[in-house]
């Protein structure tokens, strides 16, 4: 039960991210290749109209975690108190960005809101990078000084920063040097996923350059990813052994490298939404890795003193878990049908729908 | 540690208020479009359907601004009550799952459908998509009062030695007492703070002769459904809830009555009086004698508890808050049925149009349905403490053990911030849909 509720999760989870993630990642292009006005709008609707939507997979997410793993939603959401408070401004603020922008047609008023989409895009990308990193490197679980815990041992709290920036100090913070090159990865990997989301979705002006920036950017992106995995390895040296111990775990990074290396012949694919299938596995690929090399583990302790959070020690009641099984399938099929009627309904370019707004 | 709680008891409070203010419209607002569809269903009458259409309008807005302020919700169990989170999110956590996967989409996606498919589909499949969206929004509430209701009154669960909270029995969840009541009470609530919305509205266009047609057709509208809502939420519903404080949480009874000192026979109900919490009493009081042993055991006799019959530490912290609250839901209750019924009276003898000084006063108490609906849910969480889960765990300990008070300081004060922002866009956002009025769609056929 606790491997199926983990499965179940982390895809919806993942969806949240491939979803959310193009939109995300539109901000991004839009905050800094826009520059007509009409391309500003297009791209802004190639998000305005789905956010809500894609939402929904982070709101059934969030609510199936602190179902299934009570007690890693209460250690990680506390723990990471301010970077999640943050988020959430985060979110309001690009939401607010999103619908506002073109109820009054006065250029002060689209500018305020373009940025407030774009810079919180772009701010999101980096945090949930982070978030990913802080789990993989580890916190210190309850809050142990000199060998006594603090707090109860499946409690921490982590600050921003702490001022050395480096994930080996005793008290490393949110934001070190680790975990802000696994922030500037994701946003390298949003940005494409947008820019193709924007190429696939509309037919605004900059598609043709969108391509030579995705191949710039997945240039960027393997030298980051190689560098980010010699690095993990040096601060922790088990980091990769569990892709040893259960060999059939490497389909994860080999799909996140296939996309990486598919991504290097976006000049010559035909068909947009190959590339944006190419992005999508980046996505898929980076998360799911980054879960495998933990698993069972899903929030690591840096201290020898209390055990890591694992599926098993978080989970909630085996009574409950079942009974949340047989509902839980339901509302899961129907999220599926859900996600198609909306893939239906908004398919092909925005800019040739009549979308009623 | 006393104002960690203070802070986190502080932000909840502020941010669960802000969120409320949009569910309890479209809740209500969403039935009333069901309604103009389906007379536009009937009839065929134009002016129906754009009705429909133009409070969707103002639905998708509050939808918005619901989900938005939603999500900081879902998140505070975590941020601000881990231990919370962590010793009873195997219960509640079903409840607000369910939430969170069937109702949202369901009203997300129909929405969507509502408003950008009416011309994909034939008129009774746009009816449909706009009843599943009524169906997804009252799914939501039924959900969320469940999870309320367990709080208020614990079912179905275990407690493990090392104090976590299992479930034994998922159905209990549903069939819980305190359950039925509480949602029935909450939806006529939000039905009476849509109808009054909708009824303004109609009265704004008509004071400002603008809009003539629709303003009638809204008004009218707006009063019917006000006058039957006015009085559900009164009777049988919120007498029904009283009953239920009376017998589970006598304590939060007494303090929410104003009762200070046991009387042998038959239980005085207060009208007016402010709790003077150094003398235990109630000044410049106005009461009559034994209505509330009647109106509680239907026995003018009866014996109640006031509060010099409970210990110091199991009454609410908050007397006075709570006191005030519920004199103000049920003193703005009373006003509504009042207004309403003249409304209607005035409807039936066809001059309800043309008397200005009810459609101010129809529009002016509009914003006061709000303060009902909130204030009512102060009784609720006010009447509630010092427990988180009624009986069994203390407020005090819910909160995140490793967030400090200046960590919770600093995020309330930005939720301020920003939430002030917000309310300001929305207003101007809903002003402006309102000012446009709704549009007769351009004959095509
Ligand atoms: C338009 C709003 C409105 C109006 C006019 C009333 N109520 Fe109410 N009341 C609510 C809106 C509300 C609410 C916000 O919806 C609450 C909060 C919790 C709940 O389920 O409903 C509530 C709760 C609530 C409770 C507390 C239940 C608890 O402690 O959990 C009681 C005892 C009553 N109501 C009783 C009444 C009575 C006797 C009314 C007579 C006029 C009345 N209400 C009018
Ligand atoms: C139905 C779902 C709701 C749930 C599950 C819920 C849950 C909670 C929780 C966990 C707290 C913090 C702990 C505490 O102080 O007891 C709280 C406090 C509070 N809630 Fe609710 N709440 C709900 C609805 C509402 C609504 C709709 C309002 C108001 C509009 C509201 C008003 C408050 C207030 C004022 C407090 C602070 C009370 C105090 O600390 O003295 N609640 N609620
Ligand atoms: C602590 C209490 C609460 C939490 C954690 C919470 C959580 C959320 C979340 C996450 C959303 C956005 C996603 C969604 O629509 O499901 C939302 C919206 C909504 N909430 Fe709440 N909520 C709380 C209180 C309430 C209360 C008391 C009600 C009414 C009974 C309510 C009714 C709704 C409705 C109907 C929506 C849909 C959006 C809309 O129609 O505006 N919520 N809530």
């Amino acid at each position: 039960m606790e491997i199926f509720w983990y499965s179940a999760i982390s895809v919806v989870l993942a969806m949240f991210f491939i979803l959310d993630g193009y939109d995300f990642g539109a901000g991004i292009i839009h905050l800094f290749f826009a520059k007509s006005e009409e391309d500003k709008v297009v791209i802004a609707k190639s998000a305005g109209l789905f956010w809500d939507s894609n939402e929904v997979w982070l709101v059934a997410g969030g609510g199936l975690l602190f179902m299934a793993f009570p007690t890693f939603y209460a250690s990680v959401f506390s723990g990471f108190y301010l970077p999640l408070i943050l988020v959430l401004w985060l979110i309001i603020f690009r939401a607010i960005g999103l619908e506002f922008r073109g109820h009054f047609n006065y250029q002060m008023w689209k500018d305020i809101w373009d940025t407030a989409f774009g810079v919180s895009s772009l701010l999101l990308a980096l945090f949930f990078g982070m978030a990913l990193g802080n789990v993989i490197r580890g916190v210190n679980l309850g809050g142990v000084k000199d060998g006594v815990s603090l707090y109860e041992g499946h409690y921490f709290f982590l600050p921003l920063w702490d001022s050395s920036f480096s994930p080996l100090s005793d008290t490393p913070g949110i934001i070190d040097w680790f975990t802000l090159i696994i922030g500037v990865i994701a946003v390298i990997v949003l940005a494409i996923h947008g820019a193709n989301w924007v190429i696939l979705k509309t037919n605004s002006s900059i598609n043709h350059r969108l391509k030579s920036i995705i191949f710039n950017l997945n240039i960027a992106l393997s030298v980051l990813t190689i560098f980010s995995l010699a690095v993990w390895q040096y601060i922790n040296p088990a980091a990769l052994d569990n892709f040893k111990d259960l060999p059939y775990l490497a389909i994860f990074p080999l799909l996140y490298f296939g996309g990486i290396i598919g991504l290097f012949f976006i000049k010559k694919i035909k068909k947009d939404i190959h590339a944006f299938y190419l992005s999508t596995l980046l996505i898929l690929g980076g998360i799911t890795s980054s879960l495998a090399s933990l698993f069972p583990v899903i929030l690591p302790s840096t201290n020898s003193v209390n055990e890591s959070l694992t599926i098993y020690n978080t989970a909630a009641s085996e009574y409950g878990l079942s009974v949340a099984f047989n509902w839980g399938i339901v509302g899961l099929i129907l999220l599926v049908i859900y996600f198609i009627v909306q893939k239906r309904l908004m398919a092909g370019k925005i800019d040739d729908m009549d979308y009623g707004h | 540690m006393e104002d960690m709680i203070f802070y986190d008891r502080l932000q909840f409070a502020f941010t669960i208020t802000f969120h409320y203010i949009f569910p309890q419209l479209t809740m209500g607002l969403s039935l009333i479009i069901v309604y103009f569809k389906w007379k536009f269903l009937r009839s065929q009458a134009e002016k129906y359907n754009d009705a429909a259409k133009f409070f969707m309008k103002i639905f998708a807005v509050n939808f918005t601004m619901g989900v938005i302020t939603g999500i900081p919700m879902e998140f505070q169990f975590g941020t601000n009550w881990a231990k919370f989170s962590e010793l009873t999110g195997g219960i509640i956590g079903q409840t607000l799952a369910m939430e969170g996967l069937f109702s949202f989409f369901l009203e997300s996606s129909f929405l969507a459908l509502f408003i950008f498919g009416e011309k994909l589909m034939s008129q009774r499949l746009h009816f449909l998509t706009a009843l599943l969206v009524f169906i997804g929004s009252w799914a939501s509430g039924y959900f969320i009062l469940a999870t309320n209701a367990w709080m208020q009154h614990p079912v179905g669960y275990e407690i493990l030695d090392n104090g976590k909270y299992v479930l034994t029995n998922f159905s209990e969840l549903f069939s819980n007492p305190w359950l039925l009541p509480a949602f029935l009470h909450n939806q006529m609530a939000s039905l009476v703070t849509s109808s009054f919305v909708v009824a303004s509205i109609g009265a704004f266009y008509l004071l400002g002769k603008s809009n003539i047609e629709y303003g009638k057709l809204f008004l009218k509208t707006g009063v019917i459904f006000g006058f039957i809502s006015s009085l559900l939420v009164a009777f049988p519903t919120g007498d029904w809830n009283a009953k239920n404080v009376a017998k589970y949480q006598p304590a939060s009874f007494a303090a929410m009555e104003g009762i200070f000192e046991t009387e042998h026979a038959g239980a005085e109900i207060i009208l007016i009086g402010q709790p003077n919490m150094l003398e235990k009493k109630l000044d410049n009081k106005i009461a009559v004698p034994n209505i509330l042993s009647f109106l509680t055991y239907q026995d003018w006799n009866r014996q109640i508890y006031g509060m010099d019959k409970f210990k110091e530490e199991e009454l609410p912290d908050n007397v006075p808050g709570l006191y005030y609250s519920y004199h103000i839901m049920v003193g703005l209750g009373t006003i509504f049925i009042g207004v309403m019924s003249l409304a209607i009276l005035f409807l039936w003898r066809k001059k309800l149009y043309e008397f200005n000084p009810l459609l101010w006063g129809i529009m002016l108490l509009a914003p006061f349905t709000y303060v009902a609906n909130i204030t009512g849910w102060y009784v609720a969480e006010l009447g509630r403490q010092p427990y988180l889960v009624y009986g069994l765990l203390k407020t005090s300990e819910g909160i995140s053990p490793t967030v400090s008070s200046g960590n919770t300081l600093f995020t309330l004060l930005g939720f301020i911030g920003l939430y002030f922002l917000l309310g300001v866009l929305f207003l101007i956002l809903v002003g402006k849909i309102i000012y446009k009025g709704p549009q007769p769609e351009p004959q095509t056929h």
